[in-house]
């Protein structure tokens, strides 16, 4: 059985931002904090609701964790059984190791075809391979097609939220970067205006594009096709005008059959948005005639995830951002702070396997509430990796300096008063209203032998503060 | 050229754990009224799902809802349209069409998905393209969930197929819903008897 493998240092960078840092600037503005912790847990209720509307929801998450573990411990022959098929089907398969390849692929099936510009719908897996910087020093025109992605494109930023990109934002400050875009009326807020002129622009766009990039939802091994979910239809409307289709699908987007959909579909859109089902699912099996359609397979280190056994869970992921929306550091520090493509709890498993120096502090950027485990509906141990990652780097040893970046972290967070008040009130908080289940089981030792004291409702700073004035 | 291949498969068989076991479909009863179902989860979506009218009704709601400048394009018997599919070359010239008219195989009452295969469309660009979409479904082919419906279409056979839930939406813009983001700007879909 594979055992833990040292992830590589990769960040060429001497010293990155820790996210305790990144999540004290963001806290500075204090309005926007509260805004957005209060935008996403309003995303969180939604999947609540959505959730507890389906009896056998918990029977689903189980089921959908089986065929994950049956995919991951079967992945070397369910992809060569999905590249047969897709061949089969007439879809060009290609294998790239990292990103660079991926990138690589790109470029060549663009300059064999001689397009010059192309339209995207949301990709996280091109976001981490670093596509749009790549082929725009290129000269390429790259337009993301989802609205936020445009939004946070035109911004020069990078999504904040995996399902959401430009959650961050404000219409008031979206209407400043269209009208300086798109030419809207300076001031003007509206979504549905500001929705209307990005659909004028955009249609644009699509009618002109000769290449459409798409990511994957899900790659079927049995039929050799895939999945693409979206609610704009804008993965759509680029891959159907176009003349060639490229989509970027990680390795791990697997699953062995079509019916297999039945059960993800039915958790990913819930457990996104709380919605029952994306708008469009689209089924690509076959390039339309005369047209041609490529799928490119890569690893950028998944397969090295794999071999890590206390970590390789996180390979079951279907990216629907419930664990961001939940997570009471994420809520309130923003996607940024995390320095990754993924962020929230799942990216802080995932990031530090590409790099651990350069994302060591992620692993501590949590309550260990496990709300994040609780929520996600292929039930990764989001938490309790977490809290592995942790002791990880506290004994990477002398030559890899990572307790003190623990200790950075702790330090930080007692240095800046802010920081310490928010992480204070979000343990006092998710002590509340984690279930016991959580405080008390096996992986937590503080736990085990004792009751946890009551909870105090208030720290010693607002009940000297509110003492005081008596 | 394939060395990344023959890298990827070898690494996986060395880290990938022991073999687990593949569970079986599951199935889950659904009991619900089923056109009153698949109306509320369509209104969810931003669609609008009517029962208990027929083909004159339908031709009606298309004379006084579109002007005759506007191009109708029908792909189902019994209603006509003003715009002639059969010369369609590039799916480019779909770009004006306002309305199109299609027909749906299976419907599924938990999520209002309408399986639409690529036969069923024509040019997989139509039900986007559309400014505005209708879609006949047959009441006798509701479906519960996603599980049964996924036992009665096989996906691999079209080239293209999609379960349309609703008209093209976004929320991108600080979470408020807005209904037309690039595709159809409105769905409705009729119950037939
Ligand atoms: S880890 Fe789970 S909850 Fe988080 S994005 Fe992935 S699937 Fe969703």
């Amino acid at each position: 059985m594979a055992k833990y493998q040292k992830p590589k240092t990769r960040s060429k960078m001497k010293t990155t931002p820790t996210h305790a840092a990144a999540a004290e600037a963001f806290l500075k503005d204090g309005e926007r904090s509260h805004w957005h912790d209060d935008t996403l847990w309003h995303v969180r209720s939604k999947r609540d609701v959505a959730a507890q509307k389906i009896p056998e929801w918990e029977n689903l998450r189980n089921n959908a964790s089986q065929i994950k573990d049956y995919v991951l411990s079967n992945l070397d022959n369910l992809l060569l059984q999905f590249e047969k098929n897709a061949s089969e089907n007439g879809i060009e398969v290609l294998w790239a190791k990292d990103a660079d390849e991926h990138n690589q692929h790109v470029l060549r099936i663009l300059e064999e075809n001689q397009v010059k510009n192309l339209v995207k719908s949301k990709s996280i897996l091109t976001e981490e391979c670093g596509l749009n910087h790549f082929l725009e020093d290129k000269g390429y025109d790259v337009v993301d097609t989802d609205l936020g992605e445009r939004i946070i494109q035109f911004n020069k930023q990078v999504p904040s939220h995996i399902v959401m990109p430009a959650i961050h934002l404000k219409k008031k400050e979206i209407g400043d970067i269209f009208h300086e875009h798109l030419g809207t009326e300076a001031g003007a807020d509206d979504p549905a205006y500001l929705t209307e002129a990005a659909r004028q622009h955009l249609r644009q766009k699509f009618i002109q594009a000769k290449a459409a990039i798409t990511g994957v939802n899900f790659g079927i091994a049995e039929t050799g096709g895939f999945v693409v979910c979206t609610n704009e239809g804008n993965a759509d409307m680029g891959t159907h005008l176009a003349d060639l289709h490229i989509a970027c699908m990680g390795i791990e987007k697997l699953i062995p059959r079509a019916a297999d959909l039945g059960v993800f579909l039915r958790l990913l859109a819930r457990s996104a948005t709380g919605q029952s089902i994306t708008n469009y699912t689209s089924h690509f099996h076959r390039p339309r005639e005369g047209k041609k359609m490529y799928l490119i397979l890569v690893d950028n280190g998944r397969t090295d995830q794999l071999g890590r056994e206390d970590f390789r869970n996180s390979l079951k992921c279907i990216r629907c951002g419930a664990c961001m929306n939940t997570c009471p550091i994420y809520r309130r520090s923003s996607g940024f702070s995390y320095g990754s493509t993924v962020p929230g709890p799942i990216g802080s498993i995932l990031s530090p396997g590409m790099d651990l120096k350069k994302h060591s502090t992620l692993p501590f950027a949590s309550t260990l509430c496990g709300s994040c485990t609780d929520v996600c509906p292929v039930k990764i141990n989001i938490h309790e990796q977490l809290y592995k990652w942790r002791q990880v780097i506290t004994k990477e040893g002398p030559s890899q300096p990572s307790k003190k970046w623990a200790m950075r972290f702790g330090g930080n967070v007692m240095s800046k008063p802010k920081l310490f008040d928010m992480m204070g009130k979000m343990a006092r908080k998710s002590l509340t209203i984690s279930p016991r289940g959580f405080i008390y089981n096996s992986f937590n030792a503080w736990g085990k032998h004792r009751e946890l004291p009551e909870v105090p409702k208030e720290s010693f700073k607002d009940w000297y503060r509110k003492n005081r004035k008596q | 050229m394939n060395s990344s291949k023959e890298a990827i498969i070898a690494a996986i068989k060395k880290n990938k754990p022991g073999k687990l076991p593949l569970p079986e479909h599951p199935k889950f009863p659904y009991e619900n009224n089923l056109i009153e179902q698949f109306q509320a989860s369509i209104k969810l979506n931003g669609g609008l799902a009517k029962s208990g009218e027929g083909i004159d009704q339908i031709q009606q709601y298309l004379n006084e809802k579109f002007t005759s400048d506007q191009q109708v394009l029908s792909l189902v018997d019994g209603i006509s349209g003003n715009f002639e599919i059969g010369k369609v070359k590039d799916p480019h010239e779909l770009e004006d069409i306002e309305v199109a008219i299609l027909e749906g195989d299976w419907g599924v009452v938990e999520n209002a998905a309408i399986w639409l295969p690529e036969e069923k469309i024509i040019h997989r660009a139509l039900p986007f393209i559309a400014q505005h979409l209708i879609v006949l479904l047959k009441v006798e082919n509701l479906l519960g969930n996603m599980h049964e419906v996924y036992q009665k279409i096989n996906v691999a056979d079209p080239g293209y197929g999609v379960f349309v839930a609703g008209p093209s939406k976004t929320a991108d813009i600080e979470q408020s819903l807005i209904i037309g983001a690039h595709g159809p700007r409105s769905m409705v879909v009729y119950l037939m008897e």
